[in-house]
């Protein structure tokens, strides 16, 4: 956990910048199966990254799906029936339609917490989920529908730079929400995200609506989760109602857990790995992929709450001989996860 | 010129009644001081009028503005704070993040989501604040390391914060070491009196009630029986059986400690 | 028009006798252990597989047809003892303490081990066990002919629900129950057996599920997938109802059934929207549901 320490300027941190360039290069390195791989992980950690900031509120919220699948529909009948093809003004669309989703659910989500809100959010992605499978001869029902093939900047993408672009593209727009997740972990609203878990009725004797701070992490978090939407689908190029179903949120929160929120790069980062290890799985160990999933989850929440970030950050304080301090605030926090 | 008034008020829990009838008046800058036996509803009184609960009957009174039924976030925002008797703060931040938090919170600063809250402005006003409470020492500490005493400075250090225009404290000693009592409370008065806070503060300790009270409140069995100098109380036949122990004997003689004596305290209904 | 009602109201009771069998378990499980079972779908998945092996063996060797449908009931309580025990024994009792949504997300990470363990067991295919269903044949009501099987399901519903009833308020152990559920500290302290009041509690719900599975289990094949939708339309009823209360489970049942049944029979599309718009509608008047208790902190 790394709290006390409030940074002195606020900087972004070098890590960051450095992880960043890596990934730039990187992109004209990989093989067109590796970039795809990385596409789809980096479009999944700003759906993560929203999860993560509503973790810091002590919320899991199970029905991001809801947002994902929304702006990818969107994107794709924009691509086909209007002709929209501009990809900067689909992502723009896919986080408009779910925003203004989220003001409409928001006002009901955020007046629960903990396993409600969970619950809650679980069912109203499971809803949309419902319409997509059954109004057929509107969206495809289980067959999904495709994407056109969307421009950047007026010029038709398409074949191998296809691969790299969507790379690029899902980078630039990574770099972007992390370096805003960053601001606001260390802004006045981040703050009060994060005291709500600690003591939500000292916030409201503060005069702060916590609901109000909930509600507006929500929408965040669902404005993320719209990007990611239009992203996977510009990298899958076919998208199906599975994306709003339940249990693809659940995946979500499993890579939020798998990662652990210490930083605003961790979603990143376990995204990456995380995607990684599914594709192997899901290649040479189809039946015991979500065996290995679930004992993993079992196994961080009761050992490592701070995830695949919580051990980097147990190795680098090991280095600096400060292993103690950071066994004994483990220890204080109590195994909570969603911690900063 | 009132500041704080409650008329009738009661709030009752299934067959127990907490609070019947409460009429209290504080007029501005007026520090009045409250004594009962643990379970005679003082802290049921508080969270009352700060919306917390919501009465079963009365009415509350905030510069003359009904605030009956309004939650605590509206009552804060009308500027009527309370510190709590154990204390309310943010466990897994620190001691400096608490204050800054409570600063951004009562500037209404709370959609801010850019800025960093540890700018030049917020710092100086909550590390002037820390350091009034003596806290600044300890400003990167985390909460949850603290000893119980600091905890209860800085929960009313937050309160503070708030700049209220009445403040009410939950046992403000409590946690507090003997020697560090009494230089406590003066810093704290001290600055109350000089923004002419009005103040009501709960306290089992005698001493601390004849040092600063103006006035006392006697509350026992839900009822106020008792609304005098603290002298008067302490002499009164009645309240030095139910409530402060028949040794009480004003501010030379006092030997008891918080409550009184066991075997002198009425047993709770 | 009014044979349109009829048939919306039988199907609706029909739908809320298994929304019924569901959700019992899921707020027993609530109310007592206060943890939220995301795995309940699984065990529904698995009274169904296991019903359905249970079975076609039994038709394979030839047994007598009417002793077919004890094997549901079989399958229900190996499920509960077999799968109930071990997991409220180590996961649930692991989780115990921490806060109510890492329970919640340990109860995922069981799902998430069961789907997988359904398909390493049974494989992907479907799985048919109608002879129980077809034994019983149709009963004519009106034009429509509706299957006898579907009062099987009716009286499982209520017997289930009777027993339940008569378990918590009637018998000793039952009074014990109460007595967790309402002050769990309090009862440990007291002298009463927390632990296996949890472990007994844990298991009959999970068994209740694994009998809605068991008992459906005729009607459509079974397949993978099958527990994925069982927790989110088991939790609108329960949440309806108010979380932990038998009644509500009655009573959200029963809305929740009658209001699916008109949504298929008028606009199917909306299906499940009109089951959570009801459940949102009484959320919005009464928070904590219809039979729900609040708990407010103490400061």
């Amino acid at each position: 956990m790394s709290t006390g320490l409030l940074p002195r300027t606020g900087a972004f941190p070098a890590f960051g910048t450095v992880a960043l360039g890596i990934l730039a290069v990187l992109g004209l390195l990989l093989t067109d199966w590796a970039a795809f791989v990385f596409t789809v992980a980096l479009a999944k950690s700003l759906i993560v990254l929203g999860i993560i900031l509503l973790m810091r509120a002590g919320l899991v919220s199970f029905g991001q799906g809801l947002y994902v699948a929304a702006s990818a529909y969107a994107a794709a009948f924009a691509s086909r029936l209007w002709g929209i093809t501009d990809a900067f003004v689909l992502l723009v669309l896919g986080v408009a339609v779910s925003v203004v989703l989220a003001v409409l659910v928001g006002p009901i989500v955020s007046r629960y917490r903990e396993i409600f809100f969970a619950m809650l959010t679980m069912a109203v992605s499971m809803v949309l989920y419902g319409f997509l499978l059954k109004a057929y001869s509107i969206t495809g029902g289980t067959d999904g529908i495709g994407m056109r093939e969307p421009t950047l900047l007026g010029m038709v993408v398409s074949g191998i730079a296809a691969r790299r672009a969507y790379y690029y593209l899902s980078l630039l727009v990574a770099a972007v929400a992390v370096y805003g997740a960053h601001r606001l972990d260390h802004s006045p609203l981040g703050y009060m995200v994060r005291s709500i878990r600690d003591n939500d009725i000292r916030l409201e004797y503060l005069g702060v609506s916590v609901r109000q701070v909930i509600f507006s992490t929500y929408v965040l978090a669902a404005a993320l989760a719209g990007c990611g939407g239009v992203l996977t689908a510009f990298a899958l190029g076919h998208i199906t109602p599975d994306l709003a179903n339940w249990t693809a949120s659940g995946e979500y929160v499993f890579i939020a857990l798998f990662a652990g929120s210490g930083n605003v790069f961790a979603p990143v980062v376990g995204s990456i790995v995380y995607q990684f290890l599914q594709t192997y799985a899901a290649k040479y160990w189809p039946y015991t992929w979500h065996i290995a999933m679930g004992a993993a989850m079992l196994l961080i929440i009761l050992f490592m709450p701070e995830g695949l970030w919580g051990i980097y950050e147990r190795i680098t304080a090991w280095r600096a001989g400060k292993e103690a301090t950071v066994v004994a605030r483990g220890a204080a926090t109590d195994g909570r996860v969603g911690d900063a | 010129m009132v500041a704080l008034e409650t008329r009738n008020l009661s709030r009752q829990f299934g067959a127990v009644q907490a609070c019947r009838d409460i009429n209290v008046r504080l007029l501005h800058g007026e520090i009045v001081g409250m004594v009962g036996a643990n379970g005679a509803g003082k802290t049921t009184l508080l969270n009352l009028i700060t919306g917390y609960l919501k009465p079963t009957a009365g009415q509350i009174f905030y510069m003359q503005d009904d605030i009956t039924g309004l939650p605590p976030r509206e009552v804060s925002r009308k500027g009527l704070a309370r510190s709590f008797q154990i204390p309310q703060l943010f466990s897994s931040l620190t001691v400096l993040e608490n204050m800054l938090i409570a600063v951004a919170g009562t500037r209404r600063e709370h959609r801010d989501f850019w800025r960093l809250l540890a700018d030049r402005r917020r710092l100086d006003e909550a590390r002037e604040i820390l350091d009034l409470f003596g806290l600044l020492p300890m400003e990167h500490q985390a909460v949850d390391q603290l000893p119980q005493g600091a905890r209860k400075l800085l929960d009313i250090a937050v309160a503070f914060a708030q700049h209220p225009k009445v403040l009410l404290l939950d046992e403000p000693t409590s946690g507090v070491s003997t020697s560090d009592k009494f230089p406590v409370m003066d810093t704290i008065i001290a600055a109350l009196r000089q923004q002419g806070v009005t103040t009501l503060f709960v306290e089992h300790d005698m001493e601390v009630i004849a040092r600063y009270a103006q006035r006392v409140l006697v509350l026992h069995e839900g009822r106020i029986i008792f609304n005098d100098l603290p002298q008067r109380v302490f002499d009164d036949e009645t309240v030095r059986r139910l409530v402060v122990g028949q040794r009480a004997r004003g501010r030379t003689g006092l030997e008891s400690g918080p409550g009184g004596s066991p075997k002198a305290a009425v047993p709770d209904a | 028009m009014a044979e349109l009602i009829a048939i919306i109201a039988v199907d609706g009771l029909v739908y809320a006798s298994w929304l019924f069998l569901v959700a019992l378990g899921l707020t027993l499980i609530y109310g007592v252990l206060r943890i939220l079972n995301m795995a309940h779908g699984s065990f529904y998945a698995l009274g169904a597989y296991t019903a359905a092996s249970l079975i076609t063996m039994h038709f394979a060797r030839g047994y007598p047809e009417a002793q077919s449908y004890l094997w549901l009931l079989v399958a229900a309580v190996l499920v509960g003892l077999l799968v109930g025990v071990p997991m409220e024994r180590f996961i649930v009792r692991w989780g115990y303490g921490r806060n109510d949504v890492l329970q919640l997300l340990m109860t995922f990470a069981v799902f998430l081990i069961l789907e997988d363990l359904i398909k390493l067991i049974w494989g992907v295919q479907a799985y048919y066990a109608f002879q129980p269903f077809a034994l019983l044949g149709n009963i004519q009501v009106g034009t429509v002919f509706y299957p006898m099987y579907y009062l099987l399901l009716l009286g499982a519903a209520v017997g289930a629900g009777v027993l339940v009833w008569y378990l918590v308020n009637r018998t000793s152990f039952g009074k014990l129950v109460i007595a967790v559920i309402q002050d769990q500290s309090m009862a440990l302290a007291m002298g009463i057996d927390v632990t296996r009041i949890r472990l007994v509690t844990f298991v009959l719900g999970t068994a209740l599920a694994a009998l809605g599975g068991a008992l459906t289990a005729p009607l459509i094949s079974v397949q993978p997938g099958l527990g994925v939708e069982v927790i989110v339309l088991a939790f609108a009823v329960v949440v309806t109802g108010g979380l932990g209360s038998l009644e509500g489970a009655a009573v959200g049942a029963a809305l929740v059934g009658l209001a699916r049944a008109a949504a298929v029979h008028l606009l199917p599309e909306a299906e499940l929207f009109v089951i959570y718009m009801i459940m949102a509608m009484v959320l919005f008047v009464r928070p904590r549901g219809l039979f729900g208790r609040t708990e407010v902190r103490r400061i």
